[in-house]
């Protein structure tokens, strides 16, 4: 088993799993009834690929891990998601930045993932990609009607975007499991990742009628296990019922 | 004969054929009033529905129960969504519903006043509540109105997934430890008795059932249904091996049904007046939702504005 392989996988999978986590949150309190049942179908999406994905890494790892064992028995130190998935839900309008934001990287990722020179990651790109694009189309169009809507929308969706940025260059930080993974045909390149993913950005801002802002600080290091206080109220709640009662069915 | 006698007649007629009353068509006044109480009361359930249930999301125990759970909530959410549709063919717009729904005017099913206190509940919603649903619904399916009728063919049939989800969750509960299955029972303690309450006050007296007997809204009497449900839950339940919490169920050989205690009829006027254990709750959340949202209704609304504005413009 290559534990380079491993680390790439459960990544993605934190990734998923952490923002479908965050994105239920809304369900039954979206702002109206068409958008609840939008943020919830992007959430169940987003759980089905952490399952695809925490599945193959429990395989890879060949240890008789689930998927289940992988969310529900790691510590906050052990995940591998990137910060800006664990933070709060916030507004509406900081929710629809964030998914943004995740949606074009996604779309960008998955979409040169599918060439992967691993089959199964392949095959999950290939599913997941579909997914992406209307993700994606829903939370741009979202973008440029709060951009452009009132007054009160532009400043909201300014401030949910202001606070989100420095939390984005973590999504580039290719690091000696990226790069391995890249040599070896079965990763992205994250640098023309972060092109597609720029292009994207400044083509929906402009349109939303948003400035880009400028990164004064930067947030990052969950591909090493350290997060922010968020974190641990997060697993503490989603984890909880399994820890009260390990090793049972459910 | 007077020309509103005359329509009224042939009105009748119809429903007698078991013809489809379509939004078009002439009804009368207090058909459309029914039609339009129900239609709405039944949407509110589902979109306050959605809370109790909602509850559990975050904390689901396997990854697959977090996505059937988030699914099933989806679903209720749809089935808000078909109704108010159907109710708005009555000339009635959602956000008059919503406001009537937040000011109390409007009722919703009581049942949903009730906490989801453990895991199990989840199930026990399924299997109870989803069951009797199903039992006041599947008739609707044949309503004489046809938008209503059709939306309940589609929910009907979520519904019976949503009840086989609910009883395998249970299921898995008593096939597992000592807690899982008294985390079960529990539940079913606890939900049991409402259950019974959501086929409505017993027939003596029921307020709306005559008139909509005779107009084909309603099909079956509330205490006719109610038996039906204690019927298929007996053995369901012994199938699981859990208790239903009444001394007074007993099978009688003579009328070929379960016999079953008294419900507590005060209980049940309590939580229809606001008192019951989460009225409060429940409808906090769903006001704070829609203020919540309101400047993003209004941004998306000004947003379409400009493009028709943007678009007339590019026109001229």
């Amino acid at each position: 088993m290559s534990s380079d392989l491993f680390q790439y996988v459960i990544r993605l999978g934190d990734n998923a799993l952490i923002n479908g986590q965050r994105l239920a949150e809304w369900c039954g309190h979206g702002p109206f009834l068409e958008e609840d049942l939008a943020m919830t179908n992007t959430a169940l999406d987003l759980i089905g690929r952490a399952r695809m994905l925490l599945t193959y890494a429990g395989e890879l790892e060949g240890e008789g891990r689930s998927e289940d064992d992988l969310a529900y028995f790691r510590n906050e130190r052990e995940f591998r998601n990137f910060h800006i998935m664990e933070l709060p839900v916030g507004d509406f309008a900081f929710t629809t930045a964030r998914q943004f934001l995740v949606d074009a990287y996604d779309y960008h990722y998955y979409r040169a993932l599918r060439d992967s020179a691993d089959a199964t990651l392949a095959a999950i790109a290939a599913k997941t990609l579909k997914e992406c694009e209307y993700h994606l189309r829903h939370s741009s169009e979202w973008m440029v009607r709060l951009g452009d809507g009132t007054e009160e929308s532009h400043e909201k969706i300014t401030r949910a975007v202001t606070g989100l940025m420095p939390f984005t260059p973590e999504l580039f930080a290719a690091d000696e499991v990226d790069r391995a993974m890249q040599e070896q045909g079965i990763g992205v390149d994250l640098d023309s990742i972060e092109t597609s993913w720029n292009q994207e950005v400044d083509r929906v801002f402009s349109e939303a009628m948003l400035e880009r802002p400028q990164i004064s600080f930067t947030r990052g290091g969950g591909r090493q296990g350290l997060h922010s206080e968020h974190m641990g109220y997060l697993l503490a709640e989603m984890q909880s019922l399994q820890r009260a009662h390990p090793g049972l069915n459910w | 004969m007077s020309n509103t006698a005359a329509l009224s007649d042939t009105f009748q007629k119809r429903i007698d054929a078991e013809e489809k009353i379509e939004p078009r068509d002439w009804m009368p006044d207090a058909y459309r009033k029914t039609l339009v109480r129900q239609i709405s009361q039944h949407a509110h359930s589902e979109i306050v529905g959605q809370l109790p249930e909602g509850n559990w999301i975050t904390r689901a125990p396997t990854l697959r129960r977090k996505a059937i759970l988030l699914a099933k909530v989806q679903d209720e959410g749809g089935h808000g969504l078909y109704l108010y549709s159907a109710a708005e063919t009555l000339g009635v717009s959602r956000e008059e519903l919503i406001d009537q729904l937040h000011s109390g005017k409007a009722k919703y099913s009581s049942i949903f006043n009730y906490p989801t206190l453990t895991w199990a509940d989840i199930g026990a919603i399924g299997w109870l509540v989803d069951a009797a649903a199903i039992l006041n619904q599947i008739p609707l399916c044949r309503c004489s109105y046809g938008p209503y009728a059709r939306a309940m063919v589609r929910i009907c049939k979520e519904e019976s997934f949503h009840m086989r989800q609910g009883y395998e969750l249970l299921m898995t509960l008593c096939r597992g430890s000592d807690e899982q299955k008294a985390m079960a029972q529990d539940a079913v303690n606890r939900w049991w008795w409402p259950a019974l309450m959501m086929f409505g006050p017993s027939d003596a007296d029921s307020t709306h059932s005559a008139q909509s007997m005779q107009w084909k809204i309603k099909r079956f009497s509330n205490d006719d249904l109610r038996q039906k449900f204690v019927d298929q839950s007996v053995p369901q339940a012994e199938y699981l091996g859990i208790t239903l919490p009444d001394p007074d169920l007993k099978w009688n050989e003579e009328s070929g049904h379960y016999d079953f205690g008294e419900i507590d009829w005060e209980e049940f006027f309590q939580v229809i007046a606001g008192n019951g254990p989460c009225n409060h709750e429940r409808m906090s959340a769903r006001i704070k939702a829609h203020e919540d949202g309101a400047w993003v209704r209004e941004a998306a609304l000004a947003y379409a504005d400009k493009q028709r504005q943007r678009a007339e413009k590019a026109a001229a």
